[in-house]
């Protein structure tokens, strides 16, 4: 038993993909191994920024002798068949054995030496290495064939026990001989094997553990931090960069003229973390703190000071240049930079953003005087700057019928969403956001406070973008919410209609995280939407400004007319079944049951929706079928449905009416009720049993229970009332027989089944439920 | 770093010695107007084929888009590049490259050198490469680039390039905070006196003045002229036209007169012209059919 190390020293390996590469060694590492009938006890990985090593605990010295047996032809075959087996196997007939009338070989596979196990396997894993980008350098890259590696290949150690496994790979011989620190230990270091290489490394100033790097660097700075009485902003992604930058990580803290603080504090953040990798450190009252904490990769001989003085010089001099351009930008108005968004396109068929901000002006505003968006906002959703809160909290703790604004306060509301949404995008021409793209919003939110707009109008450009994706923060601030819905909803309408719509994983335009984003602000803030209404508004914008292809006029040509409504109803449902399809995949991660999802949404298909009532159904319904009474009354209309489709019942009716699974079934049954009327109506020309008595009574106490508390939006109510039901008809089912020969009564019995499940059909389609 | 700091033109001086003593042909600037040293001919060009070619200039550079008019400490319209080309890339690069910085008098035992990922990539160029851009207490003061394709063309073999940043070097080891205070010669003259006054009219034409007619026309007459070289199979007039073509393209763009959706299209221009050149180099030079 033996361990064996392998390190391969490299130019610099980027930061992001030593993790990676760590993990894929280890994998094929193991692969080469097992396929060789091998088995490390243990498998250690370390990377550096010029290193990538493994150590494998407890090799045996060789791979165990095989004998496998091979079968051959049938004794009875022609002779040319066992003539070509002894061929294949380089046997002679006499080694050979017989059994059940076949010719059995035996194949001895002696062991192999691990040692050339090993040294067959490591080039192999270093040729077909799957780095994210490789590159050929040197003079072998006069052929393309070359050795590609992350960055150039500089040596290679392969010790197993204290013995060299002896390779080569692109004129790099393994060794047993590698190199410190580049500046502490520049000279050749040889290796006794596993046993030594952490240590003698950490002697020449490399720590090869990458998390012991980052505790080093952690500690640190949350040292460096309590020393100077701050707080470090915690940063795991920018820990890792920094210990993947390092091999002897070295945190020094320095500072910057508190001048620069007049910076939006998101511009100076971004240029520590993302440009320098500095951490950055706020002040007991939670503003940002004029410090920074960098991590050199030197122990330096004035204990750092140099190395600060110049980390300090290089912030100074990127903070000015965004402090150049925030006074620059600030002097303009957001409403003139507004201007230059007609030279920016939008999509080549789909106009300029300037088009684009019109048409979500204008859709914003309609959203809060339609007071879809705004109304009584819960008590998390008022006041400046906090109107955002973590996806995932449930909204339904909410009242579901918040009271409209006051005509006038709606206006008011209407004017600011309007006004956000026309400054909303002026950002993209600001100078800031040129150097620093991925603050558009937040940029515009600064200028526009700094310019005086309201802050109802700041926060909303600020957070318009938001939720992006899931897990994002949602706001819920009625300005902000009317424009970011207005905007995701343009988008969806607008590239549905030039038929860019995602296909399988391809979504260039990111139209599925628009559609959830949408759903999310209108769960969220609890906007009454009903669905088909906006997306024919939004749909009007494009078609006003003539943008997005235009369209044939119907000029009394009827054909024409017809075609275009017929095109609009289809694009109309391609939309709307888009986003309803995202919302059952995002609330199915959310533990709503898809077939729930199904029968609720076989009513929404056919309506005008309102997303949050819809879900509230669903919830309530998920709970009641989880319940005793909600299967067992599951069952019973599933029995009852079950006959009315064997008995064709009624006789007149679409088998689709007939509770046979489609997207009309619920709708169905809705608008049905005058008929069920009448049914319930008409005396009974015989003696009814005691059950159907009681039946009879059930529903007619429970249909218009579960149709109130429908209308009510109470659909704990209608579960309660439809709970009602499941005893009589558990009774029913047991002692009435349905398929009487009297066809009065089994007239009257089918009509009966036909009423429990119009009144079950009130609230979902029970055929999609599963159980 | 001990003795006195080396002036802005005793550091050109050295690395110029530097590169010199390990074989390097000592060039001048290109006399032409250009973004980067990358595109002086003797780094593209010469990065093509299968010639050994190891070279180091100074190309003076133009970015319209950066000017600030002389009042930014930072930034400059028109600055220099160092540019070492070195192909095949020697197994050392590395190290070669880290003695530079000490001829320079940067002390590694006091300083951090840091190679940071950043892969670059040319569109107008066609070109691409692996790499890192050098880092010295948290500044950028070079850009290393293994080229792995220029013009479309696999590099063959592959050749390295050092790209310095002379002012941002040189306020490194003056210890300046502003690049018009930045000593040039070492007997009393700054890069402000050099370079202020042009600064701030460059800036004004560049932003302001520049008629954007004679610039559009400009870019068409560079690039028929480069299409008319092609076909003549001319490629190093053609190319340089094609450079023309390229800084015209900066102009109108510092002008702000090319809107999102033109840009990428003039982008796609100007690589045309260069990728056609590298092609017609290539062949007038046998390297491809």
């Amino acid at each position: 038993m033996a361990d064996f190390l392998l390190e391969l020293l490299s130019e610099e390996i980027p930061a992001r993909m030593q993790a990676k590469a760590q993990a894929d060694l280890a994998r094929l590492f193991e692969e080469h191994l097992a396929a060789a009938g091998l088995k490390a006890e243990a498998i250690e990985t370390y990377a550096t920024p010029r290193r990538l090593a493994l150590i494998a605990r407890s090799l045996p010295a060789e791979t165990e002798a095989v004998s496998e047996e091979l079968k051959g032809p049938r004794t009875s075959a022609p002779p040319q068949a066992l003539e070509g087996f002894l061929r294949k196997t380089g046997l002679t007939q006499e080694q050979l054995t017989e059994r059940d009338g076949a010719y059995f070989a035996v194949i001895e596979k002696p062991g192999r030496a691990t040692a050339s196990v090993l040294a067959e396997a490591i080039p192999a894993i270093v040729r077909a290495f799957p780095w994210p980008k490789s590159m050929r350098w040197g003079v072998d890259s006069a052929s393309t064939e070359s050795l590609r590696w992350v960055r150039p290949l500089q040596g290679i150690v392969a010790l197993l026990g204290e013995d060299i496994v002896a390779f080569e790979i692109a004129g790099i011989k393994s060794g047993a001989a590698t190199v410190g620190h580049r500046f502490h230990h520049p000279g050749c270091i040889t290796l006794g094997g596993a046993h030594d290489y952490v240590e003698k490394l950490r002697a020449c100033h490399v720590i090869v553990d990458p998390a012991e790097r980052r505790r080093i660097i952690a500690d640190g700075a949350h040292k460096a931090a309590a020393d100077a009485g701050l707080t470090l902003i915690e940063d795991d992604g920018l820990l890792a960069e920094n210990a993947g930058l390092t091999e002897w990580p070295v945190p020094l803290p320095g500072a910057f003229d508190p001048a620069f603080l007049e910076v939006p504090r998101e511009v100076i953040q971004l240029t520590l973390r993302t440009n320098q990798k500095y951490f950055v450190l706020t002040g007991a009252d939670g503003a940002l703190a004029p410090n920074f904490l960098c991590v050199a990769n030197i122990d330096a001989s004035d204990g750092g000071a140099g190395i600060i003085e110049g980390n300090r010089k290089v912030l100074a001099a990127r903070l000015s240049d965004a402090r150049f351009f925030w006074e620059q930008d600030v002097e303009v108005p957001l409403a003139e930079q507004w201007k230059k968004l007609s030279q920016i396109v939008f999509h080549e068929k789909l106009g300029t953003v300037a088009d684009k901000v019109e048409r979500v002006a204008k859709l914003a505003r309609w959203l809060v005087e339609e007071g879809i968006v705004g109304r009584t906002l819960s008590p998390g959703g008022r006041g400046q700057g906090e109107g955002v809160r973590p996806s995932g909290v449930p909204a339904d703790s909410e009242p579901p019928h918040p009271n409209p604004l006051p005509v006038g306060e709606r206006e008011k509301l209407a004017d600011l969403a309007e006004r956000a949404a026309r400054l909303a995008k002026a950002d993209l021409v600001t100078g800031l956001v040129g150097e620093f793209p991925e603050l558009q919003g937040i940029i515009g939110g600064h200028l526009a406070r700094a310019q005086g707009e309201p802050d109802e109008v700041a926060d909303a450009i600020r957070d318009h973008y938001k939720p992006v994706g899931q897990g994002d923060e949602v706001p819920t601030a009625p300005v902000t919410v009317a424009v970011s819905l207005a905007d995701k909803l343009d988008t969806l309408v607008g590239f549905f209609h030039i038929d860019e719509k995602p296909t399988g994983s391809k979504d260039p335009f990111a139209l599925r995280r628009a559609a959830v984003s949408a759903i999310a602000l209108i769960l969220e803030s609890n906007s009454r939407v009903l669905l088909r209404d906006v997306l024919a508004f939004a749909r009007n914008s494009y078609r006003e400004q003539g943008v997005g292809g235009v369209e044939v006029e119907p000029h009394g040509d009827t054909v024409r007319a017809v075609a275009k409504a017929a095109y609009e109803t289809v694009f109309m449902s391609s939309v709307f079944d888009f986003m309803i399809e995202r919302l059952a995949v995002q609330q199915r991660d959310r533990g709503i049951r898809h077939d729930i999802i199904g029968s609720v949404f076989a009513l929404a298909r056919a309506g005008n929706v309102d997303l949050v009532s819809i879900l509230a159904r669903v919830k309530a319904l998920q709970s009641f079928v989880e319940t005793p009474e909600g299967a067992d009354l599951l069952a019973g209309y599933k029995r009852a449905a079950n006959i009315l489709k064997k008995e064709g019942w009624p006789p007149s009716v679409t088998p689709a009416q007939a509770g046979v699974q489609s997207d009309e079934g619920l709708d169905s049954g809705l608008r049905r009720n005058d008929e069920a009327e009448q049914v319930r109506n008409k005396e009974l020309s015989y003696t009814p049993e005691n059950e159907e008595t009681a039946l009879i009574a059930a529903l007619d106490s429970a249909e218009p229970r579960a149709a109130a508390a429908v209308e009510a939006e109470d659909f704990e109510g209608a579960m309660a009332a439809l709970a009602s039901l499941r005893a009589p008809v558990d009774a029913f089912f047991d002692k009435v027989t349905v398929n009487d020969p009297d066809p009065a009564k089994r007239t009257a019995r089918l009509n009966l089944l036909l009423r429990i499940r119009d009144a079950v059909h009130q609230v979902a389609d029970f055929s999609r439920i599963e159980g | 770093m001990g003795s006195a700091p080396l002036s802005f033109q005793k550091l050109i001086l050295t690395l110029h010695d530097y590169w010199s003593e390990r074989g390097c042909v000592i060039l001048q600037p290109y006399d032409m107007e250009m973004g980067a040293g990358t595109f002086h001919p003797a780094t593209t060009l010469r990065a093509l084929g299968p010639d050994p070619w190891n070279a180091a200039f100074v190309q003076p550079c133009r970015r319209p888009t950066d000017g600030r008019y002389g009042e930014n400490p930072n930034r400059l319209q028109h600055y220099y590049q160092y540019q070492v080309v070195l192909k095949p890339s020697p197994p050392d690069l590395q190290d070669l490259y880290l003695g530079s910085l000490a001829a320079i008098g940067i002390d590694f035992t006091k300083h951090d050198i840091r190679f940071v990922e950043d892969d670059w990539e040319s569109p107008t160029l066609g070109a691409w490469g692996l790499g890192w851009e050098v880092w010295c207490d948290g500044m950028e003061v070079t850009q290393f680039t293994y080229f792995q394709q220029m013009g479309g063309f696999d590099c063959k073999p592959v050749a390295g390039e050092l790209t310095y940043g002379l002012e941002r070097l040189a306020m490194y080891i003056q210890n300046k905070d502003n690049v018009f205070d930045l000593d040039f010669n070492g007997n009393g003259v700054t890069y402000g006196d050099v370079f202020l006054e042009n600064e701030k009219q460059m800036s004004a034409w560049n932003f302001e003045v520049a008629d954007t007619e004679r610039l559009f026309d400009a870019f068409r007459k560079a690039a028929a002229e480069c299409e008319s070289c092609l076909e003549k199979k001319l490629p190093i007039p053609a190319y340089e036209q094609a450079i023309k073509a390229s800084h015209v393209f900066n102009l109108l763009n510092a002008r702000g007169v090319i809107s999102v959706a033109e840009r990428q299209a003039y982008i796609g221009r100007v690589r045309d012209l260069a990728k056609g050149s590298c092609q017609a180099w290539m062949e007038h030079e046998g390297w491809v059919a």
